[in-house]
């Protein structure tokens, strides 16, 4: 019966619900803007990585590897390019 | 009478009714002469429909070499324009027209289709695969490529051409500055044949991450396979960019949205910013494959292995990284401070150093080699001297304090024609004249091809170099003309030249394919080149299953293995072979895109609207039809194979241009 469980997928759900929770007090508290942007994206970003590796299977094949390499490499790209455009027209223009 | 109004050019000029004229007869001699022979159906079943890897490769090629003749007249005209002082050749709008046309078609239309072309061709055959992961979707990619090729080129005759640069920066693309539909035409023709781009850069990755031959690892795999690899990597990565873009800008001319307005919060030099994001890995799109085909060309003629494979694979994924780096080396005069320009001076610096590992590479691959002078060959040498005067000015370009000075001057217009000629063009004829027999079982004579090497390049050296100096010397680039008191005039007028000398290469390269055609020997085997990597342990031309038996491999010069170290490639008895069928909706798919475009490059939203909801019906169908592909019998494949063989037997004294090397 043990291994028939998905241990996994239910500790993900829980807590991707914990995470929903966390991502909405941010509208009932006051929080000052750079926090409660803090909170959201980091909140967003773990949410979208547990989505990934526990409910769309990553890893879990063969192509492993190939689907980590794939996202870690799109990540550094998408920052790059961001931060990039950020510093042209934001903090250095 | 009002609605044909807005087909008219708004800027006509009797080039531009010759060119109507011309396409008129053209058009209706190729339906005349398709009905005339009878060759309909042929021209249907057997390419039109087609899935299969080569063909698609050989369409490519076929419309590269056009896209060239094109981009190639351009570029002779804006030579001719600007050969003497004042000149009346062209007026400014006609002349912004043809420059813009010019970088798009050289750009989006030539080289990367030459470069699918060969990716196409080639990485199947050399990790030992029968097609690409997903045949129809290949199909879909050529017809998408075409669409969008069709739909730019017919802009001039059409509503005008675009004529806010290859680069078509806002506020000048936007509706305000740039009226006439040119403009629609770029985002639209460019969107649709970037989304086969993108197509064709997934297709290839799963190909090589999951077909390959048994025993072909990753660090097994042909230099050329590699470099395509890393190029799809970088053009998965960079082509959403461009789309997007281009969306926006699609939708700032047709619907008035703000992204790239100056007021109502847009941000015009935002676009900039996104097409150099795109752009500049583009240029790295091109030039791997390039490097590939270098290797490949380079290691066969030296009868040496390719000295430094890992560096190679690594120096590639080096830049296929730092190409997403160094976008804002584009446009360092536009005004951010001096911190952002010195991070990407030197991140542009950056890659001038895997580059010049690969250059010393091939120098040392040559080193203590038997070298045979053959036109691939002589194209790749001569690629060596020249690429590397333009990596130098790159560096030169990259220092941004300097660039103040050479910032949109003939100076940078020498630079990247001088990477991209040497670097790309060159590898793409080398490759065509290597890869030839391949495609169609006979060679090109050398003859010719050398001559045609010898025109390009000296024309070559004529063309640009004197474009540094007019460009140091503050020739501003896209200018119509200048007067004589600036001393332009002779070292435009020695471009000029070079320009017709390049243009008398490109016809002798069209002569000698004809004149191949008609002359050169049918039976040159299955290894006229004395090669050593796996794709030509198959014969040639290529039979539809590409390998009669799945090929097992050991290294990554598994058919130099085979020849001079007994490796034994093919294993086992003769198998059934599955083959995917072909289809009639890829290109079908590809005319619905074409009518879609046309229809909002005019507006016309009755029309697009209907042919966008005939590509999601295609689409639709597709997921419904069950297609099992077919089997190819073992009698079948006995057959072609004995044919080969027989052929193999009649053919006397096996020469191998310039001398064999043991």
């Amino acid at each position: 019966m043990k291994e028939l469980f998905p241990v996994k997928q239910v500790g993900g759900y829980l807590f991707s619900l914990v995470l929903t929770i966390v991502a909405l007090i941010v509208y009932f508290m006051d929080f000052s803007f750079p926090v409660a942007m803090t909170i959201l994206l980091v909140t967003a970003f773990v949410q979208a990585a547990v989505q990934l590796v526990l409910f769309m299977h990553a890893g879990e094949t063969e192509d492993g590897t190939a689907i980590y390499t794939n996202v870690l490499y799109g990540i550094i790209i998408a920052m790059v390019t961001i931060i990039g455009s950020l510093l042209i027209f934001v903090w250095d223009m | 009478m009002e609605f044909f109004e807005r087909f008219a050019v708004p800027n006509p000029n009797p080039a531009i009714y010759a060119s109507m004229v011309a396409i008129v007869v053209v058009s209706l001699a190729i339906i005349i002469g398709l009905t005339y022979f009878k060759k309909w159906g042929y021209l249907w079943r057997e390419w039109l429909t087609t899935v299969d890897h080569k063909k698609i490769g050989m369409m490519y090629l076929i419309s590269a070499l056009l896209m060239l003749f094109r981009g190639g007249v351009d570029a002779l005209m804006l030579r001719a324009q600007l050969s003497m002082p004042d000149n009346k050749l062209l007026d400014p709008q006609h002349y912004n027209e043809v420059f813009s046309t010019h970088g798009i078609v050289m750009i989006i239309f030539m080289a990367m289709p030459f470069i699918f072309a060969f990716m196409n061709l080639i990485v199947p055959l050399q990790i030992g695969a029968r097609d690409v992961a997903f045949p129809r979707l290949n199909a879909i990619s050529f017809w998408l490529f075409a669409a969008g090729a069709m739909l730019f080129n017919i802009s001039f005759v059409i509503g005008g051409s675009p004529d806010a640069g290859w680069t078509s920066y806002f506020p000048l693309a936007g509706t305000e500055f740039s009226e006439s539909v040119g403009t629609n035409y770029y985002m639209i023709a460019i969107q649709i044949s970037g989304i086969g781009s993108l197509m064709t850069g997934i297709n290839m990755i799963t190909t090589i991450l999951k077909m390959r031959a048994p025993g072909m690892t990753l660090m097994k795999m042909p230099m050329f396979t590699w470099a395509s690899f890393m190029a799809c990597v970088i053009i998965i990565f960079a082509f959403p960019v461009l789309t997007i873009a281009l969306l926006m800008g699609t939708t700032d001319r047709l619907f008035a949205t703000n992204f790239f307005t100056t007021t109502n919060g847009g941000m015009d030099m935002l676009w900039a910013n996104f097409f150099w994001v795109w752009g500049h890995p583009e240029v790295y799109i091109l030039i791997l494959p390039a490097f590939g085909i270098y290797s490949e060309v380079i290691s066969t003629f030296s009868g040496r292995n390719l000295y430094g494979y890992k560096s190679m694979v690594g120096s590639m994924v080096i830049i296929s990284l730092l190409s997403f780096l160094v976008w804002t080396h584009h446009f360092f005069t536009m005004g951010q401070g001096a911190l952002t320009n010195s991070i990407f001076s030197i991140s542009t610096m950056a890659i001038a150093v895997p580059t010049g590992v690969k250059i010393f590479n091939w120098l040392l691959t040559m080193w203590k080699g038997k070298i045979r002078f053959t036109v691939p060959m002589l194209y790749s040498v001569g690629f060596i001297p020249l690429f590397t005067i333009g990596g130098v000015t790159g560096v030169m370009l990259a220092m941004s304090a300097a660039d103040y000075q050479y910032h949109n001057t003939m100076f940078l217009v020498a630079h990247f024609h001088n990477t991209i000629i040497p670097g790309v063009v060159f590898a793409m004829l080398a490759g065509l004249t290597y890869y030839w027999p391949k495609m169609f079982g006979f060679m090109l004579n050398e003859r010719i091809g050398k001559w045609g090497f010898w025109f390009l390049s000296i024309g070559f050296v004529l063309a640009f170099f004197p474009m540094y100096i007019t460009g140091l010397n503050g020739q501003a680039r896209r200018m119509y003309t200048y007067s004589e008191a600036t001393g332009f005039g002779p070292l435009n007028f020695v471009a000029f030249i070079g320009a017709g000398l390049m243009a008398i290469a490109f016809c002798l390269i069209v002569y000698n394919i004809f004149y191949s055609i008609k002359h050169s020997p049918r039976n040159v085997g299955d290894d006229p080149w004395n090669a050593r990597s796996l794709e030509w342990a198959t014969h040639n031309p290529v039979p539809e299953y590409n390998f009669a038996r799945t090929p097992h491999v050991a290294s990554s010069e598994a058919f130099w293995d085979a020849k001079k170290h007994g490796h034994e490639l093919f294993k086992g008895e003769i198998e059934e072979i599955h083959m995917p069928n072909y289809s009639g909706v890829p290109f079908i798919m590809g005319v619905i895109f074409f009518i879609c475009g046309f229809s909002f490059v005019f507006s016309l939203w009755i029309p697009a609207i209907v042919s966008l909801i005939g590509i999601f019906a295609c689409m639709v169908l597709r997921s419904f039809e069950k297609d099992d592909g077919r089997l190819i019998s073992v009698e079948e494949i006995k057959a072609t194979e004995s044919k080969f063989e027989s052929a193999e037997e009649i053919k006397t004294a096996v020469s191998t241009y310039g001398g064999a090397n043991s």
